[in-house]
């Protein structure tokens, strides 16, 4: 009989943080000078001792370094915000599942979500990006991408384009007809409309979803998205898989377990 | 071959889903039965809602796995709205309530009762406690809860689920029977401590937790085999299963079910299948053709 998979480890691994590095208003990347195995999309469970673990996406990685980048919303970023170059975290995984890498890609990033897809246009080949906030001093990454064919937007219109990533996308789905694929994160109800933007295209979509974690590996239950979980099943969902999902930009289980509307989960998560 | 009754239910093989790890929606509960448990414990409800610990809640290295959730729930007035009933679902449910009074047990199993599962599982193990100590450490304490629960579960099936943490389980269990309980579910995590020395802090954010998975089994079985020797009542015997050899142990320690949580981390959600396939194979190769003959075949 098979007696192997008792070795399996999630511990966390409590590392010194290497660097520290502003990326916009309220965000910051944390740079961690070790080796993880990672692929474009998934995530970890940062650990402060004493405090919390939330789950993060790695939004850099390379051989023998890697970072994730927070905005500081609640108690937990807040005290991430505050931590230095030298002090220790735990990290653990990574998690969860990646996004495919196709050619002919568009990536639309919304605030802090950009983290997500950020390693993703590191290695999509010639990407069109999509990077969207609120105003100019919520977007990341500009420098970062600079190189890259990037379309800025901002609610407000200090930066970039004046509106929403969804009219950008739509625009983009418009006039270039070869793309093939969608990539995008960011708030769920505009990575809902993402996905309709997409569907009225007849173009694949992928997103990467958020929800309340406790463990990270499929067995707490409290990132069940329908019978989907979030942790394994996720963080990336295909079209397919979003449209079988009611919950979608509708729904999210708090800590307790009890779901309310998504506008009420991102009230108290 | 693996088919089994359980307090007259009929359940066509003798995994069960354990109360903690996910069956926290309807969708999960489908879930677990289509990837082949004969029932699925639902994760304890109690009469509120609740949010439970901070993380790190639970984490697994080297056999071991530690948790303290910290029992967050829905509560189950929340609950009765979502499943609405359990007696239809694809697979026998069990549900698993607990109180922080004795009062409380019976009101909310009164509650459970109401959406007509196969069988009731009362966690006793709840910190929260009436009488200065918790209810699975005195006989008399679970005497009061399992009496409690017995007067409102109507034709429902209690089985009292037993922690590890006590001096003489066989008492307690002994204790649980006479008051009326139809099964009893051995064991809940025992208690234990994680310290990360480079943090020099304990991990979990309770700093103590319930230790699950292949660490918790010789407890379990040890457990299991006493029980069975004190009881007449059968025994869903709960505690590092992992694999079909840790099932077929735990019945020839007396266990008519086992159930099966945290095995679902070291082998994924299809655990149930391959445990039974691994049961199946065994009792081919060993001339077994029905769990009975071996069951509590450790004590001749």
């Amino acid at each position: 009989m098979p007696n192997n998979e008792i070795k399996k480890t999630d511990i966390p691994q409590v590392l010194e943080i290497s660097d520290v590095v502003g990326e916009g208003k309220e965000q910051k990347s944390f740079f961690f000078k070790q080796s993880l195995q990672c692929r474009p999309g998934q995530f970890i469970m940062v650990w402060i001792p004493g405090l919390d673990e939330k789950p993060m996406a790695v939004s850099y990685w390379s051989r023998n370094e890697f970072a994730f980048t927070s905005k500081a919303i609640g108690k937990f970023t807040n005290a991430l915000e505050k931590l230095k170059k030298g002090d220790k975290v735990g990290i653990r995984g990574p998690y969860g599942s990646s996004f495919s890498i196709k050619s002919n890609a568009c990536v639309v990033g919304g605030g802090v979500g950009m983290a997500s897809v950020s390693t993703l246009i590191d290695v999509l080949k010639n990407p069109i990006v999509i990077n969207g906030a609120r105003s100019k001093e919520y977007l990341i990454y500009l420098d970062r991408f600079k190189s890259k064919k990037m379309i800025v937007a901002t609610d407000d219109g200090s930066f970039g384009r004046k509106g929403f990533v969804t009219q950008v996308l739509n625009g983009v789905l418009t006039e270039n007809k070869k793309i093939k694929m969608v990539y995008t994160c960011g708030q769920e109800i505009m990575m809902k409309k993402v996905l309709g933007v997409c569907n009225r295209h007849n173009v694949e979509c992928e997103a990467s979803l958020e929800r309340y974690m406790a463990c990270g590996f499929g067995i707490c239950g409290k990132c069940m998205i329908n019978d989907k979980l979030c942790c394994v099943d996720g963080p990336i969902f295909n079209s397919k898989q979003l449209m079988s999902m009611p919950d979608f930009g509708n729904f999210a289980m708090l800590k307790s377990g009890r779901k309310v509307t998504i506008e009420e989960y991102h009230k108290i998560h | 071959m693996l088919q089994i009754k359980l307090c007259g239910i009929s359940l066509k093989n003798p995994t069960i889903l354990a109360s903690g790890i996910l069956g926290v929606t309807k969708e999960s509960v489908h879930r677990i039965g289509k990837s082949g448990a004969g029932a699925v414990t639902l994760k304890s409800l109690c009469h509120e809602e609740r949010d439970g610990f901070s993380n790190p809640a639970m984490f697994g290295y080297d056999g071991v796995f530690l948790n303290a959730v910290g029992l967050p729930g829905q509560g189950i007035d929340s609950a009765i709205k979502d499943f609405g009933r359990l007696d239809n679902l694809s697979v026998p449910v069990i549900g698993s309530i607990y109180g922080y009074r004795v009062e409380q047990f019976g009101q909310v199993a009164k509650k459970m009762a109401s959406l007509k599962p196969a069988m009731i599982e009362v966690d006793v193990s709840c910190p929260h406690m009436d009488y200065g100590k918790p209810y699975y450490a005195d006989p008399e304490l679970t005497a009061k809860v399992t009496g409690a629960v017995k007067a409102n579960a109507g034709r429902i099936p209690v089985s009292i689920k037993l922690s590890p943490n006590v001096y003489d389980i066989k008492e307690i269990a002994h204790s649980a029977e006479k008051s009326g309980a139809d099964a009893i579910t051995a064991i809940n995590a025992a208690s234990g401590m994680v310290i990360d020395i480079s943090a020099r802090k304990p991990i979990l954010a309770n700093k103590i937790g319930g230790v699950t998975g292949p660490a918790l089994k010789p407890i379990a079985v040890r457990c299991v085999y006493e029980i069975y020797e004190t009881v007449k009542i059968p025994i869903i015997g709960t505690g590092g299963v992992t694999y079909g050899k840790d099932a077929i142990e735990m019945v020839m320690a007396g266990a008519t079910a086992v159930g099966i949580g945290t095995g679902i981390y070291y082998r994924g959600i299809s655990v149930f299948k391959k445990v039974c396939d691994e049961m199946m194979q065994w009792m081919k190769k060993n001339k077994v053709k029905s769990l009975n003959e071996i069951r509590g075949c450790a004590h001749k």
